[in-house]
């Protein structure tokens, strides 16, 4: 597997660090027990094309977000995360 | 039919032409007491543990593919039973006693073989942690040898012990763990609980649930039509959230590859089941000579079977930084198991939010070995409805109430168990 990193170009998975599925979103402070449980515990376990997080440990350091599909480990999409220096490639 | 030695002698002297057949593939019945999804170690010693056990011969077992073809025929094939945390402990141990007798109850040879498993430790705080991990054990009956250095050069005297940033300073070491051979332990359980009238069904995938009005389930969709059940118990570790959301239901799992090795076969070498403490690297040796060795998950989501080469990279390295002599053997075969790895580490055996449908799940990297255990109380759970004493904490809600059982500590993080 290798990932075309926005800021480095195609680098393999060695210098990658993976964090896991991009869609669970951390609850409001106020959101209570049930939101905080389905937050940190319940995945959707997506079999096909996931959005997820990874980090550039070996390269830049910035976060990213990888649109990979866990059945054949096809990257379709690499962004940059929200935050992650997305103003200077223009994301 | 009986296997012993005089039904080897007959068959032998008619030129090994009258076996027959070691358990029968059935075609589906309408209806059954209990449906078990998932034809491989855990599924079919549940049924055979629930016809055995609890009386409750009305069973199926539903194999997508053939039997034993997921991660039963995949991993590298180790028992033992040396967990610190409650909960663990025992239900591992249970399991320990059931390898010990599995082949007088099933009248099958799984070659279980205690050979020993030992976690050598490389630093005095690993030395700290395995004194107390071995105490743990003791203390519940569990057999556990802490070994100084010079026992362990002893016992394994190839090992590099010139290693000057991970030096060898001793192991833990479970003399009753050992291995047992994968294959025959699907075709052992699939063996005794076809002749006690369970009907084990291949190539049959359950595509959905039947439901009532109440929202129980009474049977399942599958590709060889609708079969009722009275209970349906999923033990499809690696597909398990896959299963659980055509019941409407997310789990706290996620599915990671596993990669493990088999080299070419060389001289009888490891006198036991080593891993190393200060990467990850495990090995053991099978009898036909060839060395099994896995290390850490891929790390990412995954239900491709087949790993990356990073991790290949560094499971070498481990097992060089050990035994520096393995450098020129070859690698024969590697492949890859589709794991569930649950949020702490540990399973899930529980009966589940939707009426009707029981799960067994979260088995991480380590289910071979609770396969007889994991039968004995998936069934009792089925069959009575009340957890098995030594599974009561492996419960699906302890998420939600915050009693998890982390042996490594990591939390939320599937990868990193």
């Amino acid at each position: 597997m290798r990932i075309v990193c926005p800021f480095c170009g195609e680098r393999e998975l060695g210098e990658f660090t993976y964090l896991g599925d991009a869609k669970p979103a951390r609850p409001a402070a106020d959101a209570g027990e049930d939101a905080v449980f389905d937050y940190v515990y319940l995945r959707d376990n997506v079999a096909g094309a996931m959005s997820e997080h990874w980090y550039h440990s070996g390269g830049c350091r910035a976060w990213l977000k990888v649109t990979r599909n866990t059945l054949t480990h096809e990257i379709s999409a690499v962004e940059p995360a929200a935050g992650a220096g997305a103003a200077k490639v223009g994301a | 039919m009986k296997y012993s030695i005089f039904s080897l002698a007959r068959a032998a002297l008619s030129g090994h032409k009258n076996w027959q057949r070691t358990w029968r593939d059935a075609t589906p019945k309408d209806r059954y007491d209990v449906v078990i999804i998932g034809g491989g170690g855990h599924g079919l010693a549940t049924a055979w543990f629930l016809a055995s056990e609890f009386g409750t011969k009305n069973v199926a077992v539903l194999e997508k593919g053939w039997i034993g073809s997921g991660n039963a025929g995949r991993n590298t094939t180790i028992i033992r039973s040396n967990y610190g945390l409650p909960g663990n402990t025992g239900f591992y141990e249970l399991s320990m006693k059931l390898w010990e007798r599995m082949e007088q109850d099933l009248n099958y040879n799984t070659m279980v073989s205690q050979r020993g498993v030992i976690n050598l430790y490389h630093s005095d705080a690993q030395r700290d942690a395995y004194a107390r991990r071995g105490n743990t054990m003791r203390i519940n009956g569990i057999d556990a040898e802490l070994l100084d250095l010079k026992a362990v050069k002893k016992m394994m005297p190839f090992l590099n012990f010139d290693n000057e940033r991970f030096p060898v300073q001793g192991g833990l070491l479970q003399r009753r763990g050992g291995t047992a051979r994968h294959d025959a332990v699907v075709w052992g359980y699939a063996h005794a609980a076809s002749a006690l009238g369970v009907d084990i069904i291949q190539n049959c995938e359950v595509t959905g649930f039947a439901r009532d009005a109440n929202g129980k389930v009474t049977g399942v969709e599958t590709t060889r039509g609708k079969i009722g059940a009275g209970k349906v118990g999923m033990a499809v570790a690696g597909s398990s959230s896959r299963v659980a959301a055509m019941a409407g239901l997310r789990l706290p799992i996620e599915s990671h590859v596993l990669q493990a090795f088999v080299s070419e076969a060389i001289k009888p070498l490891l006198p036991c089941v080593m891993t190393f403490g200060a990467g990850h690297f495990y090995v053991s040796q099978s009898d036909k000579g060839g060395l099994v060795f896995g290390g850490d998950i891929d790390g990412y989501n995954s239900y491709a079977q087949r790993g990356n080469l990073p991790v290949m990279e560094d499971v070498c390295e481990g097992g060089m930084a050990l035994m520096p002599m393995i450098g020129r053997v070859r690698l024969l075969r590697q492949w890859g198991g589709i794991m569930d790895m649950s949020m702490d580490g540990s399973p899930i055996i529980d009966k589940g939010p939707v009426d009707g449908l029981y799960i067994n799940a979260g088995w991480c990297y380590g289910g071979f070995k609770a396969t007889p255990g994991s039968g004995l109380v998936f069934a009792h759970l089925l069959a009575r409805d009340t957890p098995h004493k030594e599974a009561e904490k492996f419960r699906l809600d302890r998420f939600r109430t915050g009693a998890v059982i982390d042996e490594k500590g990591q939390g939320a993080q599937p990868n990193l168990h």
